[in-house]
């Protein structure tokens, strides 16, 4: 029996602001407990909440980029639920009336490009944190709270069950983050918190119009996962149903150290919210102009990138590794508006520069390399003041210390060799050296030919033209 | 001779520039005062230690010299902020209102908190957790509340003047039972940053005083836009100037259906001595439908409890106030609240629990929103009629204490007077216009929003044909 | 008629402990109350808008300028119980995550 899958996916993801949404407190990872508060982000008697306009514009500019239609009429109201970490025991959300709705995300799927329905975009604060002595929430003594990150701005996206499989929640994931960096709203750290999600599943028989019970998965804290904690339940549910049995709506938990989801029926109450309008904060009118000077204001995004990569010659893989990379693909165009070979720019950033950064564990921005280096650099190679190897070779200092190439090539003196007569009495010296290979290579082993170029780039310590030693070298063995 | 602390503000401040009086005989006669009668009427929760008020004034600034008592429920950073509930009577505020920053920064001499119904709600301040107030003119009797404490100070010369806050009429009907003026003020003219919140879109801070013209002037320090409330208005404060109480050709509506059976034989008697005064003063008085008003009391009574138990929410023994034992978070949270709430504070939060609870908030909540709507244009369209319209304050005499307690729903019929004017937002003041059996009575006159200083002029007009206002309560014959 | 069922359900909601004393009374109570703003039923305001705020304000905004705020003694000051600069509570047994 073939089954269909149905996900959505709820993502949290915390604002860039350098305050918090309803107060001025500072927004800060970190910090000593208790040390960014005021009586609003506290709960304190008398306190009242004032919006933060930047939180705002960055709730519309997402759902613009979410293609989501703007509510004219937004307003806040109060989830009213008892939590420790909650300090009013109500949060202001918004319910009814949310800042952005019916909008989407395209992901790349096996079968092309597809449509994930986006259901609300809508601004939220957060709770502070709570940690459990013992490091668990069950069996601890007691439990410490720290309102630094209450109030925190939080953008909830909500998708419609249109997702099919882990792969495609993983890339609506993967996009969904990519698109909260470009634009610069969130900076989608999932390990740090900074962007969390939540998915609905459910599975059915395949050609039922009617979506099976659905059971809400939390405790996702990271990309793999995402995957993974989704495999799982979507072969727990299919178990379940292909056993005659009735998939039960409910919460379960991603128990990543055993690899299984929990069930948490039992331990959580059915809340009735008692929402109701906010009556300490007035409504938005969000305007016309507004809207379309943010819209303005929206940079390229990853998937106008990719057609654009394209359009320049690179393979779509090539084109979406680098236009899902906001530093890299800023830096690649910069690059490319100085020196005009993008595959070959592509080709070093995406490999060798790449490499260099996972090594540092940086990204480029952070490093002293800049486009004008990099330019200068494959200027050097195209004049064949330098082999691409030596290129290779002196890329991680120019990552570190943003030399000139050029300088750095003549001070360690790796200019290449170029001259004949050089060259030819570095072959003659090898050739002389390693008689016994000569033989070999002489009987038809292939091998030693390159055994003796690696020898006279050793003699020359990497300097002379390659393509000249090859030629020279071929002329000498006859 | 009379005793500085029976003085206006006014009076005082004209003594002060002749130099005819010295600032310290002033508090000193206040500090009498309360050393004399403060054992009889209970007026205060807190009194500033005499030594500290009277190190307090300086002799460049005249305001310190006239001692102001506040409400118990508004933060003055450094003093207790009990709210007459003993799930804060520990509790020490670490900020101040705005109102306070104001007066503070005026130089206002505070000498105490004063005395109220729990949290604000009720009409008689026996539902103060410590010990009910009394009436000045008549200890058997109640001060009327919420702000009972405030207004029995005012009259008795604890102090001078005093700030109350209404949510309901809890400024106007102790004013109206202690024989003072009290001003509600248009809804957000002045801070609730600060006031911790019992109903937020009803709640303001108002002025009790011994006059109009001290109302006034109060009114002028305490008004005035706050980025710390979004409910504030961006207006500039109002500006002190005498009233000069011309009242000719002034057309005065009656409000039929506050003019009905609930009325006592006397108060009707004062309201139609009332008019005929008005009317010797050139003013025009006719009688004034408000067909949706009957539906005032219950509208109120859903949209300001419904509002209150989300407020009180947030006494949950975690971060301030009282915490009860309890083995898990949850428990000490239902015992903290369980033994913390007084009855009428417990019997608020579960209607407004009740009245936003799923199933319930159309038939409600909603309901009351719209009823709302209703009850404000009604006064909208007799203020297309009307410069301002009068009824009672209180539809009965400063009652007994004990007599209305056992009755919750005849409590709130009671307030049938003053809830319209909460539910409109709209401006209304309570002048002494009688007295049977040396007990006060109360007019009010109501006008549309940003109508204070027409509210002013009106009420001097009365003000000065009368000499209700210069009547003092002599407790055991001083 | 309130039952007490409902009056439980409500008591947890708002989390209040009540003693049974009590829960009755306030079942009678409330039910008086309720029965008396069920008078609101007889208008049909089924065309009138409902009034969320007095005054028609709207786009009150504040600047994204971070601003001082509490130290960590005064947001403390009043905690029942506090360790290291957290506020200490009574164990969370369950509930959300």
């Amino acid at each position: 029996m073939d089954y269909e899958v149905n996900i959505g996916m709820e993502i949290h993801a915390e604002l860039l602001t350098r305050s918090k949404v309803f107060c001025s407190c500072p927004v800060q990872f970190g910090a000593p407990p208790n040390t960014l508060v005021c009586p609003v982000c506290l709960g304190l008697p008398g306190a009242l909440p004032v919006l933060n306009k930047r939180a705002v514009e960055f709730a519309i500019t997402t759902a613009l980029a979410l293609n989501c239609g703007i509510n004219r009429h937004s307003i806040f109201h109060r989830k009213n639920y008892y939590y420790p970490d909650l300090p009013k025991n109500y949060q202001i959300s918004q319910y009814d009336s949310p800042i952005g709705i019916q909008g989407y995300l395209e992901i790349e799927t096996e079968g092309g490009r597809k449509r994930i329905r986006i259901r609300r975009v809508h601004l939220e604060e957060d709770t502070g944190k709570l940690i459990h002595s013992g490091g668990r929430i069950t069996g601890s003594d007691i439990s410490f709270v720290d309102f630094n990150r209450s109030s925190v701005p939080l953008l909830e996206i909500v998708s419609e069950p249109d997702i099919s499989s882990p792969e495609e929640a993983k890339e609506y994931l993967s996009n969904m983050r990519d698109i909260l960096v470009f634009l610069g709203v969130c900076d989608g750290k999932m390990e740090e918190g900074s962007m969390r999600c939540e998915a609905n599943i459910s599975v059915r028989r395949k050609g039922s119009e009617k979506l099976g019970t659905k059971t809400e998965l939390k405790n996702i804290n990271s990309f793999r996962s995402v995957e993974r904690a989704l495999i799982y339940e979507i072969n727990r549910q299919i178990d379940v149903v292909s056993r005659g049995g009735e998939v039960i709506q409910e919460t379960r938990h991603w128990d990543e150290k055993n690899e299984r989801t929990v069930s948490m029926r039992g331990k959580e109450e059915a809340h009735d919210y008692r929402y109701f309008p906010e009556p300490d904060l007035v409504p938005l009118e969000i305007k016309d102009e507004w809207i379309e000077s943010l819209k303005s204001q929206i940079p390229e995004l990853p998937d106008e990138k990719y057609e654009r990569y394209k359009k320049l010659g690179l393979t779509p893989y090539e084109a979406k590794l680098l236009a899902h990379d906001l530093e890299l693909s800023v830096f690649f165009d910069r690059t490319v508006d100085l020196y005009n070979n993008p595959k070959n720019i592509a080709n070093w950033l995406l490999v060798d520069v790449t490499k260099e950064l996972k090594d540092r564990n940086k990204v480029i921005t952070e490093t002293s390399f800049t486009p004008e280096i990099m330019v200068e650099l494959l200027d050097l190679i195209d004049q064949g003041v330098i082999s691409g190897r030596i290129a290779k070779d002196i890329l991680p200092e120019l990552i570190d210390r943003g030399v000139s190439p050029k300088k750095l090539v003549e001070e360690k003196g790796l200019i290449q060799i170029t001259d004949i007569s050089f060259i030819l009495s570095a072959i003659d010296q090898v050739l002389r050296e390693n008689a016994g290979v000569v033989e070999e290579y002489k009987k038809g082993k292939e091998k030693s030919f390159m055994f003796l170029v690696g020898q006279v780039m050793k003699l020359t310590r990497g300097r002379a033209n390659p393509k000249l030693v090859n030629e020279l070298l071929k002329k000498a063995l006859g | 001779m009379t005793n500085l602390a029976d003085l206006t503000a006014h009076e005082l401040l004209g003594l002060i520039s002749r130099k005819e009086v010295s600032p310290v005989d002033i508090v000193n006669s206040c500090i009498n005062r309360i050393e004399m009668y403060e054992s009889q009427v209970k007026a205060f929760l807190n009194i500033r230690d005499a030594e500290t008020i009277i190190n307090s004034i300086r002799e460049d600034e005249p305001y310190s010299a006239i001692p102001i008592a506040i409400k118990d429920n508004m933060l003055v950073k450094g003093q207790p902020a009990t709210c007459a509930s003993k799930i804060l009577s520990n509790f020490i505020a670490p900020y101040n209102a705005t109102v306070i920053k104001k007066l503070i920064q005026n130089s206002f001499n505070i000498i105490g908190k004063t005395n109220l119904d729990e949290f604000a709600m009720g009409s008689s301040t026996e539902n103060s957790a410590f010990y009910p107030t009394r009436n000045p003119w008549d200890l058997e009797r109640v001060p009327g509340g919420s702000s009972g404490g405030s207004a029995a100070s005012v009259a008795i010369g604890f102090s001078i003047w005093s700030l109350g806050s209404d949510t309901g009429g809890s400024i106007r009907q102790p004013a109206s039972f202690c024989g003072v003026v009290g001003l509600k003020p248009t809804y957000g003219t002045v801070s609730r940053y600060g006031l911790v919140a019992f109903a937020s879109s009803l709640d303001q801070i108002g002025p009790i005083t011994k006059d109009v013209t001290d109302c006034a002037l109060l009114y002028s320090f305490i008004s005035g836009y706050d980025p710390n409330d979004s409910t504030s208005l961006n207006m500039p404060p109002y500006k002190f100037s005498p009233p000069k109480g011309d009242i000719k050709g002034l057309k005065i509506g009656l409000v039929k259906e506050l003019m009905g059976e609930g009325v006592d034989p006397s108060v009707r008697a004062c309201m139609d001595n009332s008019i005929k005064i008005f009317e010797d003063s050139g003013a025009i008085v006719e009688e004034v439908s408000l067909p949706h008003i009957e539906y005032s009391v219950p509208t109120y009574y859903i949209l300001a409890t419904a509002e209150a138990s989300s407020n009180l929410a947030r006494f949950d023994g975690v971060r301030y106030g009282l915490r009860a034992n309890g083995k898990t978070a949850e428990e000490m949270m239902f015992n903290t609240r369980g033994e913390g709430f007084g009855p009428e504070v417990k019997r608020r939060i579960m209607l407004g629990t009740y009245v936003l609870s799923a199933g319930y908030y159309e038939a409600f909540y909603l309901k009351a929103l719209k009823f709302r709507n209703l009850i404000a244009d009604d006064f909208k369209k007799a203020f297309e009629r009307f410069d301002v319209l009068i009824s009672p304050t209180s539809p009965i005499l400063p009652f007994k204490l004990g007599e209305k307690i056992s009755n919750p729903l005849e409590m709130y019929l009671s307030d049938i007077c003053t809830i319209p004017v909460n539910l409109a937002g709209i401006p209304a003041i309570s002048i002494p216009c009688g007295f049977i059996n040396n007990l006060p009575v109360g007019l009010q006159i109501m006008g549309p929003t940003f109508s204070e200083s027409k509210l002013f002029e009106v009420s001097y007009g009365f003000e000065q044909a009368t000499s209700f206002h210069k009547k003092r309560p002599q407790i055991g014959g001083s | 008629m309130l039952s007490i069922e409902e009056v439980i359900h409500i008591e947890r909601l708002a989390r209040l402990r009540l003693t049974d004393d009590e829960r009755e009374m306030y079942r009678k109570q409330l039910n008086d109350v309720l029965n008396y703003a069920a008078r609101l039923d007889e208008i049909d305001t089924t065309s009138v808008p409902p009034m969320y705020h007095v005054l028609p304000v709207s786009n009150v905004l504040r600047e994204d300028i971070p601003q001082e705020n509490l130290t960590q003694e005064e947001a403390l000051s009043n905690a029942p119980s506090e360790d290291g600069g957290f506020f200490v509570i009574p164990p969370i047994l369950g509930g959300e995550g």
